[in-house]
C-alpha cells in the first residue's frame, strides 16, 4: 500500500511543481505587460479567446499543437538516455524536403493517394531520423556534444531545404515564394474527420503513446533510462549503449520528420521556406515543461499551440508586436528550469518509508 | 567611387575584408563565451545575448546620438543577462546548458519585442579608421577601412590571455574551472567566480552584438544575427580554450561567412545558400576532426559538463 501511495506522491510532485512554474512566468509576464502599459487581464483574457474561447480557435490551436508534441518528441526520447537534441527545427524542415520528393516522384507513378502518402511518410521519418541520428552517431563515435552537433546540422539542414526549393527542386511558376511543385489537391493529407484540424495531431497522438509505451513498458526503454542514469553502468551490466543512443536518435528524428510531412501534405501542400516556422523550437520548451514525459507532451503541446494560437490576436486588438509570445515562451522556460530545484524540497511529495 | 573591374580577385579581397568585418562579432562573443568557460560553464544563451546587444545598443545610439553610449548600455544588458544565467545555474540541480537554451529563446524575444519601433529608424554608428589611403583602387579602401571595435578586439585577445595566466583573479577562475573543490579548499566560493565570469562574458558578447547592429550591417532588425552566438560556443572549442586562438578562428570564420556573398558577387551564384551555411558546416568538421571518444579536449577545463 506504502508503495502505491508513495508512486502518488511523486507523480503528484511531478505535476505539482510544473503547474506552480506557469503560475509563476504567468505573474512575471503580466507584470512586463503592466510595464509596457497594457492590462494583464485584458492580454490574458484575449488569449484565452484567442485560443480556446471557440470551436474554431480549438481548431486552430490544436492545428498548431501537431507539429509542437511531434518535434517535441524529438527532445523528450533521447532525454531519456540523457541527451539534450534541438535539432528539431532542422528535423522537420528536411522531413518536409524529403516527403515533397518522394511524394511527387511517387505520385508521377500514378500510384494512388494512400500509397504516395506512406512512400511521403516513410521517406520524411527516414530523413529526420537519419539527421539526427548524425548527433547520435557522433556522440558515440567521436565524442562530439550533441546539443551544439544537432543545432549545427539543424542549421545545415535549413540551408539545404533553401537550396533545394530555391534551386533544383524549384518550380518556376512560384514568383514571389519560392517553393517547390505543388502536391496537388486530390493528393492532399486533409483534415481528421469531423474537425479542421490537420492529421499531424492524430500522428502526434499515437506516438506519444508509443513511445511511452517504448519508454516506460519494455526493456529497451528501461535500458535506455539505465543508460541516461549512469551510462558506465550501463555498459557493465553489458547493454549496448551506442546502438541504443543510435537508435533513439533515430526515432527522435523520424518524428520531427513526420511532423514536417505533416506540414507539407495537410498544410502547406509543398515545401517553402515558411515550413521553419519555429515549431522545432518551441518544441524544446514542450519537451522541457513536460519533463520529458510522452504523455505529458500533449497536454503542454495544446498549452502551447494556444499561447502560439493567440499571437494573431494580440497584434490586432492591442497592437503588441508579434514577438510578445516569445517573451512569453522564454519566461516559462526560464522559470520551469529554476523549478527544477525545487523538487525534493516539499515534504508533502516525500516517500513515507520511514514512517511504516 | 567607381567599381574598378578586379574579376576574381575581389573574392580573396572581400574575404579579407569579410573577415575583419563579420570576424569583429565574433572575436567578443567567443573571448566571453571562454571566459564562462573557463570558470567551469558553458553558456548557451549568448546568442540571446548578442541578440539583446544589438537592440539595446542601436536604441540608445537612436535614443542619445551617442554609439558609443550604445555600445556600453549593449555591454551592461549582457551583464544583466550573463546574472540571469549564473543566478539561475547557481541553484541546485538546474542544468547550465539548459537555461542556455531558455535565455537564447527569452533573449531573442525580448530583443524582437522592445527593438519593434527601432526597426525603421538610422541610428548614428560607430566610426572607422580609414587604413586603404595608399591604394587607388576603391575595392582595397573598402576592405581597409577598419572599426575602432575590431581594433580593441585585437587588443583584447592578448589581455585576456595575459590576465588569465599570470593575474591573482585569472589563476582563481582557472581552478574553479578546473576543480571547484580545489577552489572551495582555498577558501573561494565557486558560484560567485563563476558568476563574476559569466556577467563579464555577457559582457563582451553584448558588444559583440552592438557591432552588428552599430556598424555592420549597421541597422536593426529580427534577422539581425546569423547564429554568431552559437557558432561562438564552438569556436571557443576548436580554438582549445585559448585567447589567442580565439582571435584567429574568429577571423577564419568571418573569411568564411563572406565567401558566399564574395563569389555571388563574380557571378557564382549556385549553390548561395550552402555557401551561407559555411561557417555551421565548417564548426561542425571542426568539432569531428578535434573531438575524441577516448580522450578528454587538451587544454578543457575539467568542471565543463560539454567535454565531460
Amino acid at each position: 500500500m506504502a508503495l502505491g501511495s508513495d508512486a502518488l506522491r511523486r507523480s503528484a510532485e511531478a505535476v505539482a511543481i510544473p503547474l506552480l512554474a506557469l503560475v509563476a512566468s504567468m505573474a512575471v509576464f503580466g507584470i512586463f505587460v503592466a510595464l509596457v502599459g497594457r492590462d494583464p487581464l485584458e492580454v490574458y483574457g484575449l488569449m484565452y479567446r484567442a485560443a480556446f474561447g471557440t470551436w474554431f480557435s480549438w481548431q486552430n490551436t490544436l492545428t498548431r499543437a501537431a507539429p509542437l508534441v511531434l518535434t517535441a518528441l524529438c527532445t523528450a526520447l533521447p532525454a531519456q538516455m540523457g541527451m539534450v537534441i534541438i535539432g528539431g527545427e532542422g528535423a522537420l524542415v528536411i522531413g518536409g524536403l524529403a516527403s515533397i520528393a518522394a511524394g511527387l516522384a511517387i505520385k508521377a507513378t500514378g500510384a494512388p493517394p494512400f500509397v504516395v502518402h506512406a512512400a511521403m511518410m516513410l521517406a520524411a521519418m527516414g530523413a529526420g531520423g537519419l539527421l539526427i541520428a548524425c548527433s547520435g552517431w557522433l556522440r558515440q563515435a567521436r565524442g562530439v556534444n550533441e546539443t551544439i552537433s544537432s543545432l549545427l546540422i539543424g542549421y545545415i539542414a535549413l540551408a539545404v531545404m533553401n537550396q533545394m526549393v530555391e534551386g533544383p527542386m524549384r518550380d518556376p511558376t512560384s514568383l514571389n515564394k519560392p517553393s517547390t511543385a505543388a502536391l496537388g489537391d486530390s493528393y492532399m493529407l486533409g483534415t481528421i474527420p469531423g474537425m479542421d484540424v490537420q492529421w499531424g495531431l492524430a500522428f502526434g497522438i499515437v506516438l506519444c503513446v508509443l513511445a511511452y509505451i517504448l519508454v516506460f513498458h519494455t526493456t529497451f526503454g528501461f535500458g535506455a533510462r539505465i543508460a541516461g542514469g549512469n551510462a558506465r553502468a550501463a555498459l557493465l551490466a553489458g547493454l549496448p549503449v551506442g546502438r541504443m543512443v543510435l537508435i533513439m536518435t533515430f526515432l527522435a528524428g523520424g518524428c520531427a520528420g513526420l511532423a514536417g510531412m505533416a506540414e507539407v501534405a495537410a498544410v502547406q501542400g509543398r515545401a517553402n521556406a515558411s515550413l521553419a516556422a519555429g515549431y522545432g523550437f518551441t518544441g524544446i520548451l514542450v519537451a522541457f515543461l513536460a519533463r520529458q514525459n510522452p504523455i505529458a507532451i500533449l497536454p503542454v503541446a495544446v498549452l502551447l499551440g494556444g499561447i502560439g494560437a493567440s499571437s494573431g490576436m494580440l497584434q490586432r486588438r492591442l497592437g503588441l508586436p508579434d514577438a510578445t509570445v516569445m517573451v512569453l515562451q522564454g519566461i516559462i522556460f526560464i522559470s520551469i528550469l529554476a523549478s527544477e530545484t525545487l523538487f525534493g524540497r516539499f515534504k508533502l511529495f516525500q516517500p513515507r518509508e520511514a514512517e511504516r | 567611387m567607381n567599381e574598378v573591374a578586379i574579376g576574381w580577385w575581389g573574392v580573396p579581397l572581400a574575404v579579407l575584408a569579410g573577415a575583419i568585418r563579420a570576424g569583429t562579432p565574433f572575436i567578443f562573443v567567443s573571448l566571453g563565451e571562454l571566459l564562462t568557460e573557463k570558470s567551469g560553464r558553458i553558456n548557451l544563451g549568448l546568442e540571446g545575448t548578442l541578440v539583446m546587444g544589438a537592440m539595446a545598443g542601436y536604441g540608445v545610439s537612436y535614443l542619445s546620438g551617442s554609439p558609443w553610449l550604445g555600445v556600453l548600455v549593449a555591454g551592461l544588458a549582457g551583464m544583466a543577462f550573463g546574472m540571469l544565467h549564473a543566478g539561475l545555474c547557481s541553484l541546485p540541480r538546474v542544468n547550465d546548458i539548459a537555461v542556455g537554451i531558455a535565455l537564447m529563446l527569452f533573449g531573442t524575444g525580448l530583443a524582437f519585442f522592445l527593438g519593434k519601433p527601432f526597426v525603421q529608424p538610422q541610428a548614428p554608428i560607430l566610426p572607422a579608421v580609414e587604413f586603404g589611403w595608399w591604394s587607388d583602387i576603391p575595392q582595397i579602401r573598402a576592405a581597409l577601412r577598419i572599426n575602432v571595435l575590431f581594433l580593441i578586439g585585437l587588443g583584447l585577445a592578448p589581455l585576456v590571455l595575459w590576465a588569465l595566466r599570470t593575474t591573482r583573479w585569472g589563476l582563481v577562475v582557472r581552478v574553479a574551472g578546473d576543480s571547484a573543490d580545489a577552489a572551495r579548499a582555498m577558501g573561494y566560493s565557486v558560484d560567485r567566480i563563476r558568476l563574476a565570469a559569466t556577467v563579464a562574458g555577457g559582457f563582451l558578447a553584448g558588444i559583440g552584438g552592438s557591432f552588428l547592429s552599430l556598424y555592420y550591417p549597421g541597422s536593426w532588425n529580427e534577422g539581425l544575427s546569423s547564429g554568431q552566438g552559437i557558432t561562438a560556443v564552438a569556436l571557443v572549442i576548436f580554438a582549445r580554450w585559448n585567447p589567442m586562438y580565439c582571435l584567429y578562428a574568429s577571423l577564419l570564420f568571418g573569411g568564411a561567412g563572406a565567401l558566399g556573398p564574395a563569389l555571388q558577387s563574380v557571378g557564382v551564384t549556385e549553390g548561395y545558400y550552402l555557401f551561407n551555411a559555411a561557417p555551421y558546416i565548417l564548426t561542425l568538421l571542426i568539432l569531428i576532426l578535434t573531438s575524441s571518444s577516448r580522450r578528454r579536449f587538451a587544454g578543457a577545463p575539467s568542471e565543463l559538463s560539454i567535454t565531460r
